[in-house]
């Protein structure tokens, strides 16, 4: 308790100095995410927001040196999928910003424009050891859910980095029924839409007030996907829809495709990798619990990867509030066949490749200097972050539930909690 | 259902075909004329769906050189458990041990054994895999009160949940109705044996449980019907009291009505076994008391007041499970465990002095504004209260499956905020202390030599993410094994599907 006080007090002291020294965390097991692979006994120097050097020299003299000795340093996590920022109580309309069931607008919407840098899963989310996350809502009533954006976790009001970074769409049981009831009725949908986004903005001024599947502001939103300068992350399960869904890359070969789900992903895994298709996964979803996830298994992250496949892990139902759990996902992903390396990136540098951020999620020099440094292995559950840097800012280690805790760890004082703030 | 240990064996089976089926009554034996019966005691038989489950065939073994939790709080290195004919029957150093000869060995170098985790909060079999529209068996939302719903007739016993449970670890657990009703039914606790019917499965001799719940889910499905199905009350919290106030008084009344007919045939019973030229009394026994009317609601209601019936209550809130415990004295029952209490923390002191456990998620938060307070050290803050019972449960077909990880979380957690607490201590939040929740303790939760071999043999330390379950047993037979294909059961609903299992 006493420690970690002062572990908090000591980094708030230099937080407003971060910018203008130069901070070296020595002595720590330093997982870089890069060729240099893992540096024991290693030294990450930053200044200015950004990476100085990653090693085994000797900190720089005149350098605040940070003694690491037996932690772990990692690059700050990035969640791939996450709702963080989006919603306050998930049950309570006026707070949840994630889906929109009433609009008629599908790919105009931008999750950014809802996204709340006080929101309380952010620290929450934070001292967890997340530093970065895609944000990305849900779609309402139909297959296209809008654009992402990319988001620090710093709780700042300028935490929106990158907009417009993805565009999320539904097929399977989901988008089946949200384009009124079949498979077909979905497909046809989606490329009706694609057809309308190639015919902005031509045919919605000649004679037609719509497209096919798209009205004007969505038609307008979607070009960048179907020219290919964004992403679009298809929500799919079962092994036939993603094969159906991977047609489009001889179709419409411009568009990048990201699956997500991909729960039946493994039994065309090959399919996956030579698409060059990536995933975003819950390696946990094990239960058939729908038929189109049948065939789930455990296993089917570390399959995946070992087809070759670029995986990042995710789960888009606990997004959120719990975006940490990715840290308990991938450990769980190791546990049942895919590398350490691999599952580890999969929160970390993986999904910041995704979204062209190659100076994230990776300990080099020249990188953005998030950083994390952990008490022991990061993905087991017993450890935490003791210290988390976004662009080399050190970040408070406490949210709204540490204040909580500490106001009731001990309830034998004489004034009731409601006086105790600490 | 007390009159019913008052009832011989003998005058069950003379009684059984004097009257309907569902009804067993008592005969006095003390027929004086043998042409016209005496009246029998109406009583009705407590376990009309009574367990047919049967273990699988023992796997006799003494796991060797393991590091052991006891499930008591001990933790012995380099220890061995013997195992045979279904029970534990020694524990501790193998030296000490008598072993029979040629008894199968398994080596536990590098692995840990425990106790069989218990899940305490499941809905498997009724909200079961898949979650069809066909398969929503798991809340009768037809009204707040309905304590006369079984969750055991909802139970499918095909449901792939249960084999995934079972390679998380889990020997028994307990299925409980859901949260939409005040009360939502009786809960039933299972072992986690594949089994052709619900009853395969029930735990032999396991009391029975009742569902409440407290808070915004009762609210909500049925005061916020807004005045469409189901609509009407509860639309309050103050609703909410108002409606268990109600159900609990007319418990009261059936049972002061039985218990009066027990006591008036008692007496009656009395007389017709003394003549009335011995007592002096002239009149004869007269008539037999009439038995009330049975009300299946407020059997179940009676069953708690009685204390045979262990109530489970799914509440959030601090001061609501302040509420529901003067509630409990009020109406003069115990609550056995408070189910998610999500602020369990704020009064983990008038929790201990109850004596009742907090049944938790590790970090479970958000998603409604009763969840808006959680916090990760809940379930240690709970422990650490001088007396505290601290339990793990899951409320999730996918939780289910690696309860040892939301411990660890958990313990980790709470050292971080200075509460240090041994793995082995912690263990008892997955088995001692739910087995004593359910009134199961005496049986299994523990590794003790008598009890029955619910047991787990993990890869490894199982507070590690890394770790697996390598065999499990239930009542000694081995149900689940890793590394063989034909110990892993696939239930009916996956065969010759893809993949058969999650295994694959």
């Amino acid at each position: 308790m006493i420690r970690s006080f002062l572990l908090v007090a000591s980094l708030l002291a230099l937080a407003p100095a971060a910018f203008a020294q130069t901070v070296a965390i020595t002595g720590g097991k330093i997982v870089t995410n890069t060729a240099q692979g893992v540096i024991e006994n290693g030294t990450v120097v930053m200044r200015d927001g950004k990476i100085v050097s990653v090693g085994t020299g000797a900190p720089p003299s005149g350098a605040t040196v940070i003694e690491a000795t037996g932690k772990w340093i990692t690059p700050g996590l990035f969640a791939a999928f996450s709702r963080v920022g989006l919603s306050e109580l998930d049950s309570e309309n006026p707070t949840n910003d994630t889906s929109a069931p009433g609009s008629e607008f599908q790919a105009s919407l931008r999750a950014a424009d809802g996204f709340n840098p006080d929101d309380t899963a952010i620290a929450v989310t934070r001292i967890e050891g997340f530093t970065r996350a895609a944000i990305v809502g849900e779609p309402g009533q139909g297959l296209l859910g809008g654009y992402g954006a990319l988001v620090d976790m710093s709780g700042s009001f300028d935490s929106i980095f990158a907009r417009d970074v993805v565009m999320i769409a539904r097929l399977g049981e989901a988008g089946a029924e949200a384009a009124g009831g079949s498979r077909p009725a979905a497909w046809q949908w989606l490329l009706s839409a694609i057809n309308d986004a190639k015919a902005y903005p031509r045919s919605y001024i000649t004679g037609h007030k719509e497209g096919d599947a798209l009205v004007r502001q969505d038609a307008m939103a979607f070009g960048p996907v179907v020219t290919g300068r964004v992403p679009l992350l298809i929500e799919v399960h079962k092994a036939s829809d993603i094969l159906q869904v991977l047609t489009l890359r001889q179709r419409e070969p411009q568009i990048k495709i990201i699956l997500l789900g991909a729960t039946e992903g493994w039994r065309v895994a090959d399919q996956i990798a030579a698409a060059e298709v990536p995933v975003i996964v819950n390696p946990l979803q094990n239960l058939p619990d729908r038929f189109e996830v049948l065939a789930a298994t455990l296993e089917n992250a570390g399959r995946l990867q070992r087809a070759g496949v670029t995986v990042a892990i995710a789960d888009p139902n606990e997004a959120t509030h719990n975006t940490r759990f990715l840290l308990q996902l991938a450990g769980n992903a190791v546990a049942n066949g895919m590398t350490w390396d691999g599952a580890f990136k999969a929160i970390s540098s993986v999904p910041a490749a995704l979204y062209g951020q190659p100076d994230l999620g990776v300990l080099r020099q020249g990188a953005i200097a998030d950083v994390v440094i952990w008490n022991g292995d990061p993905l087991e559950l017993m450890n935490s972050p003791d210290a988390v840097y976004i662009a080399g800012v050190s970040m408070p280690m406490e949210s709204r539930q540490t204040k909580l805790r500490d106001r009731y760890l001990d309830l034998s004082e004489p004034l009731p909690q409601a006086y105790e703030r600490q | 259902m007390q009159v019913w240990k008052l009832i011989p064996l003998v005058a069950l089976l003379a009684g059984a075909c004097a009257t309907t089926p569902a009804e067993t009554t008592s005969d006095t034996g003390q027929a004086s004329d043998p042409a016209k019966p005496l009246p029998m005691r109406v009583a009705y038989n407590p376990d009309p769906y009574p367990s047919t489950y049967k273990p699988l065939p023992p796997d006799d073994v003494l796991i060797r050189n393991a590091t052991v939790y006891d499930g008591l709080g001990g933790e012995i290195k380099g220890g061995a458990v013997l195992i045979q004919g279904g029970k534990i029957t020694a524990i501790g150093s193998e030296a000490s041990m008598i072993l029979p000869a040629g008894i199968r060995t398994i080596d536990g170098t590098g692995r840990f054994v425990t106790p069989g985790i218990i899940d305490i909060h499941s809905h498997l079999g009724a909200y079961p895999s898949p979650g069809l529209e066909a398969h929503q068996d798991g809340n009768e939302v037809s009204g707040a009160v309905t304590a006369e719903v079984w969750v055991e007739h909802s139970i499918w016993p095909h449901d792939p949940g249960f084999t995934r449970a079972m390679a998380g670890g889990i020997t028994a657990m307990q299925i409980l109705p859901g949260s939409a009703n005040l009360f939502g039914g009786r809960g039933v606790i299972i072992k986690n044996v594949p089994g052709r019917t619900a009853q395969d499965m029930k735990f032999p001799g396991a009391p029975y449980t009742l569902k409440m719940a407290c808070g915004e889910n009762p609210k909500r499905v049925y005061g916020y019907g807004g005045g469409r199905f189901p609509g009407g009350a509860p639309f309050s919290r103050m609703g909410n009291v108002a409606g268990y106030r109600d159900a609990w008084q007319r418990a009261t009344e059936y049972k002061r009505k039985w218990d009066k007919y027990n006591a008036d045939f008692d007496a009656w019973e009395k007389k017709t076994k003394s003549p009335a030229e011995k007592t002096g009394d002239d009149k004869g026994p007269g008539d037999p008391p009439n038995a009330p009317d049975r009300d299946l609601e407020l059997d179940t209601l009676m069953g708690v007041l009685n204390g045979e019936i262990l109530v489970q209550q799914h509440c959030y809130r601090a001061d609501e499970m302040a509420q529901i415990i003067d509630l409990s004295h009020e109406f003069g029952y115990k609550v056995s465990a408070f189910h998610h209490g999500v602020e369990a923390y704020k009064i983990a002191d008038l929790l201990a002095k109850e004596g009742i456990c907090g049944a938790l998620w590790a970090d479970w938060w958000g998603f409604k504004a009763e969840a808006y307070d959680g916090i990760r050290e809940n379930i240690p803050m709970v422990h650490n209260a001088a007396g505290g019972c601290a339990i793990v449960h899951s409320d999730d077909a996918n939780g289910i499956q690696r309860l040892n990880q939301e411990a660890a979380k958990a313990l980790g957690d709470g050292a971080r905020a200075g509460i240090n607490i041994p793995k082995a201590v912690a263990w008892t939040w997955l088995s001692r202390n739910p087995a004593k929740a359910l009134g199961i303790l005496d049986k299994t939760g523990t590794l003790e030599p008598g009890k029955a071999a619910d047991v787990v043999i993990w890869s490894g330390d199982p507070f590690s993410v890394y770790t697996r379950a390598d065999l499990v047993f239930v009542d000694g037979a081995i149900t689940w094994d890793r590394s063989d294909p034909s110990r892993r059961p696939v239930v009916d609903f996956e065969l010759g599907q893809p993949g058969e299992g999650d295994v694959k």
